[in-house]
């Protein structure tokens, strides 16, 4: 059995190609089923995310197979495959297995190490779940591709640090308050990056955000948004020793916050730390303001710093993610290809003859008298039982008409009969957590 | 045994040491587990020895300087331990068990053989005093420690030296929380230790209070200590001014601690 994948994803095909061929989450239950009505598709999953879309499938004909995904992916968005195929991408065997634990791992991705994509493969994977397209194969696939990610997750630092300066902002600020959920922010002036940066804080939970503008519609109106207090430009510094965290992008020409003013923010707030970030080009705020004492001020550059700092990281931890991913692959494939029908059913046998030998011959030791040839008569007698006992499971193995069954049967049978080699068992217990 | 025991504390502790400092410069977290696991065994064998030492002894193992420091250092591991498996962080073994080491080291330098008791010692007070005094110690010892990572960290932010030990170090306010505990928990057994003192050095000498350099020495650490919980609660003292002043007052400490002892003479002066 192949594990085949074909798909299409940000590094392939632009988003107006994308969105084409995209799958609604609320409606998956057509779509699979129809790829497991396929000739030769025994199992599938659809990942579908705004940056790729992709069909995950096992097929006893590689080519065969993908050819039918392809065909499958254009004609159920009535999209015309010429096209299509030159933004398709497809893999089998351990070309596939790569792929898919790099995705799951987030090595894939666009912003390399974000966390959302693993979150999306477990929803994609629960829908196969629920309508059954998935199977022995698929399920312990994609379960291996989440210990994968969860291992790349936990021994490397691929998304431990921040990579947008938004993200960044939150990152330091943390550094400086631990806990941000008693921490008030103050939001001046509106611009992309302020509102981005003020919608992760309160993402991660801030107590309470102020807005102010020196036009107070503008500062009610995105109060509004983000479920803010607006409050007057005029009486800034009556509210800024109220703010912890201090976003600044005004338009203003000149600074609007001065090292003299801190002193006195400072007393009034018994000298708990501020963490100010001036996003505004020019700046706002007084870079001396940060050699005042508790007081914390960061620029666009400083933010951008970390970022490429970040970013430089991340291609050192995701060098190590491979390095993980490559081990997986291999203890993956001694699990697939034990599911291969010939040697199991080989191993079946010599199990059994075993067995039977191992009886026959105790029992013809312990026998006095013993009749001639009798010993040849019991030989037959235990080989005809043993037969008889095998056929027709070996005869329902080789059969090629049963999908996904098979592979189940193949997997039942080296549990029940503990035919697995110690090495293959081990590596099934690690797939079991 | 007292000397199996003590030096087998010293190697441990050493060697806990050694693997937090290689914690702090290495990306490797799992060292700081390790550091941790060494750092109870060093506890429990530490605790053994005082053990031994008081059963050898006959009494609280807390009347010359090689037995102080010995708990001084038992009581900074004990306090750490109980911190980290509040706060999780690693890096605080960096800069506490170097601390626990380098006392031990001190009280190794000093004679080790059990003295006969001196006379004036012979009460029930000794216990109490000498122990919440060593605790009080140790918890302004951790509390100089943890504000020594604040600069640290307060530094590395105005800076922009956001390097692997800037992400180890954990947020400001956790370590301004964490001096502040410390703080709290120490200044209370400082002042009953004082308090605990005079009753006792009433009964021992009959008098009160007799402005010894110890007592003297105390009373100006109390005050360094009040003023700095007392501008906390207040005026908000904290952040940098807080951590300079913790790490003033625990210089102060050592000196009433040991300067004391070694260079003035007095009531106070055991060696």
């Amino acid at each position: 059995m192949n594990i085949i994948v074909v798909g299409l994803s940000h590094k392939t095909a632009a988003v107006e190609i994308r969105e084409k061929v995209a799958f609604s989450p609320t409606q998956m239950e057509k779509p699979l089923n129809a790829l497991v009505a396929l000739p030769d598709i025994t199992e599938a999953v659809i990942v579908s995310t705004c940056n790729r879309v992709e069909i995950y499938a096992t097929t006893r004909d590689v080519a065969g197979g993908m050819a039918r995904l392809k065909r499958f992916l254009a004609d159920y968005h009535n999209f015309p495959l010429e096209t299509l195929e030159k933004h398709l991408y497809s893999y089998h065997g351990e070309e596939a297995t790569r792929h898919v634990f790099r995705v799951a791992s987030s090595l894939d991705s666009m912003v390399v190490g974000e966390p959302q994509i693993l979150g999306q493969i477990k929803t994609s994977y629960g829908y196969a779940a629920e309508f059954k397209s998935s199977g022995v194969i698929l399920n312990r696939f994609l379960h291996k591709a989440f210990s994968v990610a969860k291992r790349v997750r936990t021994e490397t630092k691929i998304a431990s640090s921040a990579v947008s300066v938004a993200f960044a902002a939150v990152e330091l600020a943390k550094k400086i308050f631990g806990e941000l959920s008693d921490k008030t922010v103050l939001l001046i002036g509106a611009g992309e990056m302020c509102e981005l940066a003020a919608k992760h804080f309160i993402n991660v939970g801030v107590r309470g955000v102020m807005v102010t503008n020196r036009t107070y519609e503008r500062a009610e109106k995105l109060a509004e948004e983000f479920d803010a207090k607006p409050v007057h430009f005029e009486a800034l510094m009556d509210h800024l020793p109220k703010a912890d965290i201090i976003l600044s992008s005004t338009g203003a020409p000149h600074f609007i916050i001065h090292e003299k003013d801190m002193e006195e923010v400072l007393r009034r707030r018994k000298l708990k730390p501020m963490f100010f970030i001036d996003i505004a080009v020019p700046r706002d705020i007084d870079p001396k303001v940060n050699d005042v004492e508790n007081c914390y001020l960061y620029t666009v550059d400083d933010l951008n710093g970390v970022v490429a700092t970040n970013l430089e990281q991340r291609k050192i931890e995701a060098a190590k993610a491979e390095a993980i991913v490559e081990q997986e692959i291999g203890q993956f494939f001694k699990w697939l290809s034990s599911l291969d029908v010939t040697p199991t059913i080989v191993a079946l046998r010599s199990h059994f003859d075993e067995i039977r030998k191992a009886e026959l011959a105790k029992t013809l030791s312990n026998w006095k008298d013993i009749p001639p040839g009798a010993d040849k008569k019991m030989d037959a007698l235990t080989n005809a039982i043993m037969n008889k006992l095998l056929h027709h499971p070996t005869s329902l193995l080789k059969r090629t008409d049963q999908g996904s069954r098979n592979d189940l049967y193949v997997d039942a049978l080296r549990h029940l009969f503990d035919l697995e080699t110690g090495e293959q068992q081990e590596s099934m217990m690690e797939l079991e957590d | 045994m007292n000397a199996l025991l003590f030096n087998s504390t010293l190697v441990i502790y050493a060697v806990v040491t050694a693997v937090y400092l290689i914690y702090l410069l290495k990306p490797k977290e799992s060292l700081g587990k390790t550091g941790l696991w060494l750092a109870l065994v060093g506890f429990l064998v530490h605790c053994g020895f005082t053990l031994n030492r008081f059963l050898e002894a006959g009494h609280t193992p807390i009347t010359n300087l090689h037995e102080s420091l010995s708990f001084f250092s038992l009581s900074v591991v004990g306090i750490f331990l109980l911190l980290e498996r509040r706060y999780k962080i690693s890096i605080l073994g960096s800069f506490m068990m170097p601390l626990a080491l380098l006392i031990m080291a001190i009280s190794a330098s000093f004679s080790t053989v059990i003295p006969p008791l001196n006379p004036a010692l012979k009460s029930k007070w000794l216990a109490v005093h000498t122990i919440m005094a060593f605790l009080g110690y140790a918890a302004f010892a951790i509390s100089f420690g943890v504000s020594i990572m604040y600069l640290i960290q307060s530094h590395f932010l105005k800076t922009r030296r956001l390097g692997s030990m800037f992400q180890k170090l954990p947020s400001l306010d956790i370590l301004d929380d964490i001096s502040y505990r410390c703080l709290t928990f120490g200044f209370p057994l400082l002042t009953f230790a004082i308090i605990s003192g005079a009753i006792w050095a009433e009964t021992a000498w009959g008098t009160y209070w007799s402005w010894d350099p110890k007592e003297t020495w105390s009373l100006i650490t109390w005050f360094i200590y009040a003023a700095l919980l007392h501008g906390r609660l207040t005026t908000g003292w904290r952040g940098r001014k807080a951590a300079m002043l913790s790490i003033f007052g625990f210089v102060i400490m050592l000196f009433t601690f040991l300067g004391v002892n070694l260079l003035l003479p007095g009531l106070h002066s055991y060696k």
